[in-house]
């Protein structure tokens, strides 16, 4: 018996529609009501939001196919010009509405001309009596273009007085969408998130044809008992299920336990998912790899993942560079006269230490200096004499363009450029060890 | 050297389709300098010549170190979509996310080498796997809408490339008629896929079978490191989305580690990709192995003296890593050498070099005649044999010839020998003489190497070597000696094979006496390998010496060391040692590191400080750190303002700049004394200021009026 019902649609139809989207009965039931029979006319405009994986994109798409409903569905982001999305929205309302003709592309360079084009297609098509929905994703991008397509959308059964009703799609609130001057408010509509019971059912639904919907289920529960904690993505979830599932059978086509040896089984792949969790999950390595690797039935540690590969081999007096770049980020002006000069007395760090500076300068990140700076440490940190060669300033450039040093404010070279390390401690270390720098004796918080 | 080696250096050897024209050009360029007498055409070819071998010897040599690396590419892209196209079917097929297959490519941080590899990159995948390549550059995407035009155009391109034939209509369809967006790219990428399929299915298949019927397309970002997260992030996510129209492979090609992925992508976006890693070979190797090949043979007479060498090995380690610009300063090296030096026209292969000394002018002649080294050679003869030398231009050329075979033999030996040491030397503990083939070449070079001390102390640890050491070592030396295209190394090579038969030998005695106290201690002193214990049992033994008699073992380690060391003494001379050295070797190191290592900031002063340096007015030798007022006056402005502390006062600037430049007028023009700074002296002063300005010496100063701030600090 369908939960969903609506005098508008065949029983049959709404009990597929149902199966298809398990979970999400009630907000297929509201946009049902919403859109009311065909010829109705709807609500202009409904901005539906939720966490990425909600279904919003799933549910809408398979809401409108299911139903026949004549749409439009555009994907903001890859459109990322209003230009090139008008267009866009024009090319697909052309080619459903005529298959036979050949769809001429006519340029649309403003939201006035996409009313008049608009109009046009609309009126092309026998279907005017049944409501076009007009489906925008990733809406957040609508931001990005000219000031007036977002409220020029939400009004827009009003500026073409035909049936249309646009849906907006997007992972964030309303609230960060509204114009300041203000616009027509949409209907909002909300995609809670999934709750695991929620997930166990929407995973275990798809099942590979060899195993029976139960065996599959309780792998599932396995997943999510080890992956829930750190994701929710539906997505990721089921691409996760997938990748592990074989070794999850090894043991049943082995012989070795049957389907129901739920122990068993659960100890075979608890610590495969956990490593998974560390690796594949993070794209340390590849999904690829992690199967080539469940295949052969290798160790994982074989395979280093990306955060392994850290080091990074420089040329010595780059090596340098980042060095005093790290000391000039990290400590105080006022210290490097004590670090660097050679006869600099004794002063304590008590005496000249400010009250803002008992803080750890590695907890306040790194501070931005100026070039002069820089080279003034380079020049007492190398043994031998540096020449300031054309050399020596391209490698300045090039730490900057390989991000390791990041360049602050506007980059005019007459002014002075004012430069920060953007490296982590344990990186300068390893480099400062293949130098035979000890940097922790320079630095101001490891005094 | 003479300002127009700048430009000199500049165009030689550009390869462009105009190369004809050009080179007749710098033919120019080498005559301007030059009488005619001293053969500049001649050299100009030879030069030319060799430096074309070089390029393809090079060229051989990354292809070669390449192989590995886009063998490994090659497999991953046959893979990367193979899977999802073939068993569409599968259940996990279905349920699994499809991400798009990304290399990771890391390349290390010689940025300017990457250009190549990409270039030579895409050829290899244009050959085997794919027509449809795009490499883009941060700098061109800075949205993601002109990635897309980038891309698109690269595409599409490549397209009208693969079908030349094509009629013409389709060019016509003009690069901003087509909407730059992704479906554009998948109904672009469904005709060309279809149109290939369709047409011609026997004859251009078997041609091209490399390329199945949809191959992926291939996008390269070559600086990862410099793309916006934005950018990237969307042409990630919305390629995603049409990953099952469009077989997408990524290679994302990065300078410094993997990382860097991680922090340009959220896991939102990384969760698309499915990244592999591939990593190139680390430029220290590569540029061990183009200097193994360039330098350290005898196939190319062209040399680097110790000084230039040293040059271009501190560019490479101490400034950028580049193995290209260590080639280009070679090239460098290669057309300064036969631009100033006449007598470069003997550098050329012993048998052609034979001919071109009989052909030599008189004016050649005296210039051989002038080399430092062979003055030294005919001082060093009798008086007769002298006179006869430096008057009778026809015996000269003889002995010149003479003189010439003999530095190439002494190349050929010096090479072989060379390897034989690094063979030693390159296995002892803390490597005194360098781990490196180079280093130790480069101390050859430099002086006698027997005479340093580092040299006394390899061979005292090497006869601290183990028995099974030593005799691996002399086998290599062996096949060393004898792939050497050396003559005189039969005897040698019989030497080394009696020693290792005398090993065996003693093998097979040691057997006999296998409980002897000496030779057991011995095994164990011989396990012992670091430093450290090497030195104490080297005293010991040094001890025992005087106290024991040395067993078989230790006297034919002697021997050997003594033998290798006797070889070392004959064969690696210091290049600078032979006569007429200066035809093969370069080593105007000063010359090279103007050009390569420049020091703008060290000029800019020396200019301003010391203007007679450039501009050779006898009125401005100055002496001493007075200021002339003869000097420009920016010379003047910029010396005053060395002596001011961060802030300048303006007005103080001023008034020094009129005392100085009024200072010779200044007795007898009592009126212009007066308070008041004449006109002319203030604009003078103003145009001069801003021209440090300009050069970024001062900037305004905002923190107080009527001062400016010095920007530089110290001379430079
Ligand atoms: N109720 C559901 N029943 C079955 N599958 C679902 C359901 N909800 C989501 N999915 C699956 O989850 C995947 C992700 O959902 P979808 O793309 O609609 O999320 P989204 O909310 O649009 O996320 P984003 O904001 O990132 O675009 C879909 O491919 C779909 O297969
Ligand atoms: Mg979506």
């Amino acid at each position: 018996m369908p939960n969903l019902e609506h005098p508008a649609y065949p029983a049959a139809t709404l009990l597929h529609l149902e199966s298809l989207v398990p979970c999400r009965e009630s907000q297929v039931s509201m946009l049902l009501s919403i859109f009311g029979e065909r010829q109705q006319f709807s609500f202009p405009s409904i901005f539906i939001y939720g966490h990425t994986s909600s279904g919003k994109t799933y549910v809408m798409q398979t809401l409108l196919n299911t139903l026949q409903l004549p749409h439009v569905f555009v994907n903001c982001v890859e459109y990322f010009t209003s230009r090139l999305l008008l267009e866009e929205i024009l090319i697909q309302l052309q080619s459903c509405s005529s298959e036979t003709e050949q769809t001429s592309r006519v340029p649309c360079d403003n939201f006035n001309d996409f009313v008049r084009l608009f109009k046009q297609a609309v009126v092309s098509r026998e279907l005017q009596d049944q409501t076009l929905y007009i489906v925008l994703d990733r809406a957040e991008q609508l931001r990005e273009m000219e000031a007036n397509i977002l409220p020029a959308f939400l009004r827009l059964q009003e500026l073409t007085d035909r049936n249309v009703t646009v849906v907006l799609l997007s992972e964030i609130v309303w609230e960060l969408f509204r114009p300041n001057t203000g616009c027509f408010e949409p209907l909002t509509l909300y995609f809670p998130d999934y709750s695991i019971g929620h997930l166990q059912k929407i995973l275990s639904q798809n099942h590979p044809p060899e195993y029976s919907a139960d065996f599959y289920a309780a792998y599932i529960n396995i997943l999510l008992g080890v992956f829930y904690m750190v994701c929710r993505d539906l997505k990721e979830l089921q691409h996760l299920a997938a990748l592990n599932f074989s070794k999850y059978c090894e043991p049943v086509v082995r012989g070795e336990a049957n389907e129901r040896d739920t122990r068993k089984l659960w100890k075979n792949i608890e610590p495969h998912l956990k490593k998974a969790m560390q690796t594949v999950y993070l794209r340390e390595i590849s999904s690829s790899q992690w199967e080539r690797l469940q295949r052969d039935d290798g160790e994982p540690g074989q395979l280093k993942g990306l955060s392994a590969h850290t080091h990074v081999e420089l040329p010595y007096y780059s090596k340098f560079l980042l060095i005093a770049a790290y000391l000039a980020s990290y400590n105080p002006v006022r210290t490097d006269k004590r670090f660097f000069l050679k006869h600099h007395g004794k002063i304590r760090k008590t005496n000249f230490m400010k009250k803002h500076e008992k803080t750890s300068n590695h907890l306040l990140g790194p501070k931005p200096f100026p070039l002069d700076r820089l080279l003034a440490i380079l020049y007492s940190i190398v043994d031998n004499r540096v020449a300031p060669t054309a050399n020596i300033f391209s490698q300045i450039t090039s730490l900057v363009t390989l991000q390791l040093l990041s360049v602050v404010g506007h980059n005019d070279q007459l002014d002075g450029p004012r430069y920060k390390c953007t490296v982590s401690l344990d990186f300068i270390r390893a480099i400062a060890r293949t130098v035979n720098f000890d940097i922790i004796k320079y630095l101001y918080d490891f005094l | 050297m003479s300002t127009c080696s700048v430009s000199k250096g500049c165009f030689v050897f550009k390869p462009s389709p105009k190369k004809r024209k050009l080179s007749q050009k710098t033919v120019n360029y080498f005559r301007e300098r030059n009488n005619a007498s001293e053969d500049t055409d001649v050299r100009f070819v030879t030069c030319q010549s060799l430096w074309n071998q070089i390029k393809l010897e090079t060229e051989q040599i990354q292809e070669d170190l390449n192989k590995q690396l886009f063998d490994n590419l090659v497999s991953f892209l046959r893979q990367s979509h193979s899977e999802f196209q073939e068993k569409t079917t599968e259940w996990t097929c279905r349920m699994k996310s499809r991400e798009i297959p990304t290399a990771a490519l890391v390349l290390g941080v010689n940025v300017t080498d990457h250009d190549l590899t990409f270039r030579s990159l895409s050829e290899v995948l244009q050959n085997n796997i794919t027509p449809y390549i795009a490499l883009l550059e941060a700098k061109d995407c800075p949205g993601i809408k002109n990635l897309m035009q980038k891309l698109m155009g690269q595409l599409m391109n490549c397209y009208i490339d693969v079908d030349s034939l094509e009629d013409e209509d389709h060019m016509q369809v003009s690069q901003n008629k087509i909407r730059c967006s992704m479906t554009s790219i998948i109904s672009w990428y469904q005709n060309v896929t279809k149109k290939t399929d369709s047409e011609t299915p026997s004859k251009k298949r078997t041609s091209s079978s490399r390329h199945w019927q949809s191959p992926p397309v291939v996008v390269i970002f070559k600086d990862m490191e410099s793309f916006t997260t934005k950018v990237l992030q969307d042409f990630i996510v919305i390629s995603s989305q049409h990953i099952h129209e469009l077989p997408l492979v990524l290679v994302f090609g990065i300078a410094t580690s993997p990382m860097i992925i991680h922090s340009l992508l959220p896991h939102s976006v990384s969760s698309l990709l499915c990244i592999e890693l591939f990593q190139s070979l680390s430029c220290k190797e590569h540029l061990s192995t183009i200097i193994d090949k360039l330098l350290l043979t005898a196939q190319f007479p062209f040399k680097l003296g110790e000084k230039v060498l040293q040059v271009l090995i501190n560019i490479f380690l101490y400034h950028d890593f580049s193995v290209q610009n260590f080639i280009k300063g070679f090239q460098l090296c290669i057309v300064e050498h036969f631009y100033s030096q006449p007598l470069s026209v003997l550098c050329c292969p012993l048998v052609d070099a034979k001919k071109r000394v009989n052909s030599l002018s008189h004016d050649q002649c005296e210039n051989i005649r002038r080399l430092p080294s062979f003055r030294r050679y005919v001082e060093n003869q009798a008086s007769e044999k002298q006179i006869l030398l430096l008057t009778a231009d026809n015996f000269l050329k003889e002995i010149t010839q003479k003189l010439l075979e003999d530095l190439y033999v002494y190349h050929e030996n010096y090479v072989s020998v060379l390897r034989c040491l690094h063979v030693f030397t390159s296995s002892l503990p803390k490597y005194p003489l360098g781990k490196q083939i180079r280093e130790l070449h480069c101390a050859c070079l430099e002086n006698r190497v027997w005479e340093t001390e580092e040299y006394e102390s390899s061979l005292q640890l090497a006869r601290m070597l183990n028995k099974s050491d030593l005799v691996t070592m002399l086998q290599q030396c062996v096949e060393i000696f004898v792939s050497s295209s050396g003559k005189e190394f039969d005897k040698t090579i019989e030497k080394l094979k009696e020693f290792l038969t005398q090993f065996q030998e003693l093998e097979v005695a040691e057997a006999f006496q296998e409980q002897d106290g000496s030779v057991s201690a011995q095994k164990e002193l011989q396990k012992k390998t670091d430093l450290y214990h090497l030195q104490k049992t080297l005293l010991e033994l040094k001890e025992s010496r005087r106290s024991k008699k040395l067993t078989k073992f230790e006297m034919l380690r002697f021997e050997v060391v003594d033998y290798v060391d006797s070889l070392v003494r004959t064969y690696l001379v210091p290049a600078d040692h032979k006569t007429l050295h200066e035809i093969m070797y370069f080593n105007t190191a000063s010359v090279l590191r103007g050009h390569l290592n420049a020091a703008p900031r060290v000029a800019l002063h020396t200019a301003l400080n010391n203007p007679y340096c450039y501009l050779k007015n006898q009125a401005l030798k100055s002496d001493g750190g007075n200021i002339s007022n003869k000097a420009p006056d920016i010379c003047i402005v910029y010396k005053l303002h060395l002596e001011c502390g961060r802030l300048i006062n303006l007005v103080d600037w001023l008034e020094a700049f009129s005392t100085v430049v009024t200072a010779v007028e200044g007795p007898n023009t009592d009126a212009a004394s007066s308070d008041q700074v004449d006109d002319i002296i203030h604009a003078r002063f103003i145009r001069a200021v801003s021209e440090l300005e300009l050069l970024g010496f001062i900037k305004p100063s905002k923190q107080k009026t009527d001062h400016v701030a010095r920007l530089t600090w110290g001379g430079c």
